[in-house]
């Protein structure tokens, strides 16, 4: 084990005979794992909970058979990974899984990457001692992306587990199989827990959980990546290509500012067209999560014929002439050097609207917290057991954000509190200690009083901020209505001897009582009832330890954006909550700290992906085409803090900005070639682009890039400024929010990813709207088609952003949520 | 058997048959005359009956050796590793290639590539096979590794053409479907040993 942990929390164990360490509290198999000892298992999942379907990691801890997924180390246990009735148990075990198994390998899209084939194989199960009859099992696609093929499922439940544990939307669910019973026989002749396992496997199969034949979820398809047989499978990938034909390029997913590593999947088109292409993407499922856009936005490249000497020329004539050069955060942390250095070169303006909203209140919070980076990865909230997420949409903004939230609910026994002003009806599902404020637009920083307000230690608190916060309190005296318990004694006559007794009874009885409330007019002032909220947030609280907070880009883009920066940095102080922050698009936190970012853009511009008098555009669509992310090398700065490598899948053969930059003011060779020149006073580190790893350790250790530093700074006295109720927006209000799975031109390029431009709405919104609206922004007006999403609530709408060429943030201005008169066309 | 067997050590010599010759002549006239009672013999016509009695027989009994290659080929072993064929199944005509992409895989030249897709009827459908003959060395794994026996080495050797496609298509490999009937079981490389079926452990069934 790496050094770096802590030695108290560690315990000795000692598997087959050797000695290794584990930390405290982990289960048996992962702690084998990390020290790469073997354990069997099929069904379990590292960061979800054990299933105990397969009963294959059966091992014998101090004498006693445990299940290694579902028994946490101890000190000095001594275990032993196969005694004999061990190995027969799980012979049997793997002969059940074979029974009835269709001998279909040749064609099934795992080739050979199967798990059912390779502990068939470990096992040497070389003959079948049970049978029973099959039952039909239909092949199903249950969503525009998932395809399964019962047959060849063996109900692991990996697939369930993930998407209630990890994914949140619980789509899927074991269901009646409908299988012939066993024969009583096996009961007596076969070993104890192979028999269980196969009474249970006989009688289910897997189903999407809404009891219709379509899944109601994210098409995330963690399910597909996480299946160890054939049975789920991408729609489109369904036999199509052998595993081994691919291959496999380690690369950082561009579309979030999750940076997720994954790998995309080539070969050559087809027989006749030997250009290649991407098949799939695929993931560490053990120790990533990928959403909808991830795994399926990938054939996002920009196939050019070669290099086009016209438009490059045109190109560098545009950018001397340039004033501003125009750009979003879909780039990688060199080419943002590269922007910078013109910037310092040829004097331009720089003009990246997500990425200057976030600058500018990263910039406000570093100055009062005294540091340069948020506390908190996103990794270290999903290891809290008590959530609160503010200011943002938490199912589209960024899946992983949303899974960390899902997962502390479902894994730590945690808690969390939700703030947004748009109502959605998944979050609350995620678990039972979940207290959701549908609060009006602009309220944030009441939320985060609120936050100061239940965990901040008082003695911490400035005076005025204390007073501040107890001027929202008064205490009314109640007329409550209590059951009390009376005695009441009576005489009854025992009917068989006829003998008096006397019988004393509890009878419960309502008192009245006067009692004093004290009610917090902040959890009133965000839409919830105080009394209530109290009796829910003391449960809440219950064996709570670590404490976390998401914020989301509601806040940066909020009208008071710099008095809640200091809020979140006093809310660090004052209270045991570290927070995260979710950068809104891609490399938006690269783009922040490496480029001086200007508000407006003036003259003639240049657009890099965006609207411009010159376009450079890696869509296709632009005057000079420039490689998409799939297409070039280069690092990425997620919202983990980390700097990823990410590795070019295809060819690209035109010209890229550092061929522009070579003829503008002298470049190095190649692009990767400005890595080692990231700033590393803003935190980056002076590596070269080929020594950057990108990969996991077995014990999940992200070993990907480096960790950006975080840089000390002299923090200022926080002074925080009380609420603003003049922010509140009233009426018709639009939110700037994606769909699901959507999140750049890129992602909407992808031919897998079928969501649409348009105004999201609740399905009563939607009907109330109709199929068509117009939209005035009062300075411009848009025409859009309404979409129906059934897990949104209340009457805000929500307008994509994802098509920069509709100029979605141009029609917001510097507000994520506009008052705008809608008109029905 | 006697032990006097093996002392004689002396192996073999006892099978030789000694020719009867005659001494071979020593003076000038003794040569001469062995010249003149050679080449006057009748020993030549001996021989030219052979030819004459092969050609009668060729010629008017039907007994002719000769084969006219190409009109006329010689039955080949099936262990030879001809230009490939694809089999078809002999219940429904389908042809039998599964597409599990084995061959491709085994192919040490990397001459063979397929396309593959999911069809109407769910099943995984071969939508295009070639083989490159130009580079193909005639190994035969692709025949060994295949599951389905339906890549085979034919009896076809000729591989010159005018053209290479003319050999690499999928449709061209494949058994006409008229001559299903005529398709022959496959004896070579990666066939079923004879001795298969003692192999073999049964799978219980419960139907």
């Amino acid at each position: 084990m790496s050094e770096v942990k802590t030695v108290e929390n560690m315990v000795t164990i000692t598997i087959d005979g050797k000695t290794y360490h584990a930390k405290e509290g982990e289960y048996i198999l992962n702690a084998a794992r990390a020290n790469d000892v073997f354990i069997p298992a099929i069904c379990y999942l590292t960061r979800c909970s054990p299933t105990l379907a397969c009963r294959l990691c059966l091992v014998e801890a101090d004498g006693k058979q445990v299940y290694a997924c579902n028994a946490k180390v101890k000190e000095g246990m001594e275990i032993t990974v196969d005694t004999p009735n061990i190995l027969a148990e799980r012979r049997a075990i793997m002969e059940v899984y074979d029974v009835n198994h269709p001998l279909q390998c040749g064609v099934c899209d795992k080739s050979g990457e199967c798990e059912l084939q390779n502990y068939t194989l470990e096992l040497a199960v070389d003959s079948q001692t049970y049978a029973i009859p099959d039952t039909k099992r239909e092949v199903k696609d249950w969503s525009s992306v998932l395809h399964y093929d019962a047959g060849l499922c063996i109900v692991c439940e990996r697939c369930t587990t993930v998407c209630k544990d990890m994914i949140g939307d619980a789509a899927i669910s074991t269901t009646k199989r409908g299988g012939e019973p066993l024969d009583k026989a096996y009961k007596e002749t076969m070993p104890k827990d192979a028999y269980a396992m196969w009474n249970k496997l006989q009688k289910s199969i897997i189903a999407p959980s809404n009891g219709t034949d379509f899944t109601d979820c994210s098409d995330c398809g963690e399910c597909t990546a996480v299946c160890p047989v054939g049975a789920l499978t991408g729609r489109d990938f369904v036999y199509t290509s052998n595993a081994w034909e691919l291959e496999r390029v380690p690369a950082t997913c561009a579309h979030c500012s999750s940076g997720c590593q994954i790998y995309y999947e080539k070969k050559h088109t087809s027989v006749s067209d030997r250009s290649e292409k991407i098949y799939r993407v695929t993931n560490e499922w053990n120790y990533v999560s990928l959403c909808g856009a991830g795994r399926y936005g990938y054939d996002f490249e920009n196939r050019v014929e070669g290099k086009d000497e016209a438009a490059f020329n045109a190109a560098v004539e545009a950018l001397k002439k340039a004033e501003t050069i125009r750009f979003n955060s879909v780039i990688t942390n060199e080419e943002a050097l590269m922007l910078q250095t013109l910037k310092e070169k040829l004097g331009v303006k720089l003009v990246n609207l997500d990425a200057r909203a976030f600058q500018k209140f990263l910039a406000s919070y570093s100055k009062a917290a005294g540091q340069s980076l948020y506390s908190y990865d996103f990794k270290e909230v999903m290891a809290t057991d008590f959530v609160i997420s503010i200011g943002a949409a938490l199912r589209n903004d960024n899946p992983n954000a949303r899974y960390a939230f899902n997962n502390v609910q479902k894994m730590n026994k945690g808690a969390g509190l939700y703030f947004h002003p748009v109502g959605d009806n998944l979050v609350p599902t995620f678990g039972k200690n979940i207290e959701v404020f549908t609060h009006k637009v602009g309220l944030e920083e009441a939320a985060l009083y609120l936050v100061l307000d239940l965990f901040a230690d008082k003695e911490k608190l400035p005076e005025d901020v204390k007073s501040y916060l107890e001027s929202f309190k008064t205490t009314t005296t109640k007329t409550a209505k209590e059951k009390v318990m009376k005695d009441v004694t009576e005489t009854v006559i025992d009917e068989e001897t006829g003998e008096e007794k006397e019988v004393t009874k509890k009878v419960p009885e309502m008192v009245e009582k006067e009692v004093t409330v004290e009610k917090n007019g902040l959890v009133e002032l965000l839409g919830k009832e105080s009394d209530a909220f109290d009796v829910a947030f003391e449960k809440m609280m219950k064996k709570k330890e670590s404490f976390s907070m998401i914020v989301g880009e509601d806040l940066y883009f909020h009208e008071r954006a710099e008095n809640i920066a200091k809020l979140i940095a006093l809310i660090e102080q004052t209270t045991p909550i570290r927070v995260a922050m979710i950068p809104p698009k891609t490399n938006s936190l690269g783009v922040a700290l490496i480029c001086d970012l200007d508000d407006e853009a003036t003259g003639y511009t240049v657009g890099y992906n965006e609207n411009g008098d010159f376009k450079l555009s890696a869509l296709g669509d632009g005057d000079l085409d420039m490689p998409a992310m799939n297409q070039q090398e280069g690092t990425l700065t997620n919202m983990h803090k980390r700097v990823t490598p990410t590795n070019a899948a295809l060819e690209y053969k035109g010209y890229e900005l550092n061929d522009l930059m070579k003829a503008l003011v002298g470049a190095p060779e190649l692009t990767v070639d400005w890595t080692k020149s990231l700033p590393v006073e803003k935190g980056f580190e002076s590596v070269a682009f080929d020594d950057l790893p990108n990969g996991y350790l077995n014990d999940g250790t992200e070993n990907r890039g480096y960790a950006l530093n975080s840089i000390a700074c002299d923090a200022d006295t926080v002074a925080v400024e009380p609420i603003d109720e003049q922010c509140v927006l009233e009426g018709e209000i639009v939110y700037r929010c994606n769909p699901q799975r959507q999140f750049n031109d890129f992602s909407d390029k992808a031919h897998e990813i079928f969501e649409s431009f348009g105004l999201y709405a609740s399905p009563a919104k939607a009907e109330h709207l109709g199929a068509r609206v117009e939209i005035d922004f009062g300075n411009r007006s848009i025409v859009v088609d309404v979409i129906e999403d059934d897990r949104m609530e209340g009457d805000i709408t929500a307008l994509a952003d994802f098509k920069s060429a509709e100029d979605v943030y141009g029609l917001f201005g510097n507000a994520r949520y506009r008052k705008v008169t809608m008109r029905k066309v | 058997m006697g032990l006097e067997q093996f002392k004689n050590r002396n192996v073999g010599q006892q099978n030789y048959v000694m020719l009867d010759l005659e001494h071979t002549p020593e003076t000038g006239m003794g040569k001469f005359r062995q010249v003149v009672r050679r080449t006057f013999k009748a020993e030549l016509f001996v021989g030219l009956w052979v030819t004459m009695r092969e050609m009668i027989n060729a010629l008017f009994k039907g007994q002719m050796h000769t084969v006219k290659y190409p009109f006329e080929k010689l039955p080949i072993s099936p262990r030879y590793r001809a230009i490939h064929e694809m089999l078809r199944l002999l219940e429904s005509g389908h042809y039998r290639c599964i597409g599990c992409g084995l061959c491709e895989k085994i192919c040490i030249s990397n001459c063979i590539t397929m396309d593959t897709r999911y069809d109407e009827n769910q099943r995984k459908e071969v939508s295009e096979y070639t083989i490159n003959f130009g580079r193909c060395i005639f190994c035969g794994y692709c025949a060994e590794v295949c599951p389905e026996l339906a890549i085979v080495h034919g009896p076809r050797y000729e591989t010159a053409s005018e053209q290479r496609a003319s050999f690499s298509l999928f449709e061209d490999m494949l058994t006409p479907i008229d001559k299903l009937n005529l398709q022959q079981e496959y004896d070579g490389f990666g066939a079923v040993t004879p001795n298969a079926d003692e192999n073999i452990k049964k799978t219980p069934l419960a139907y």
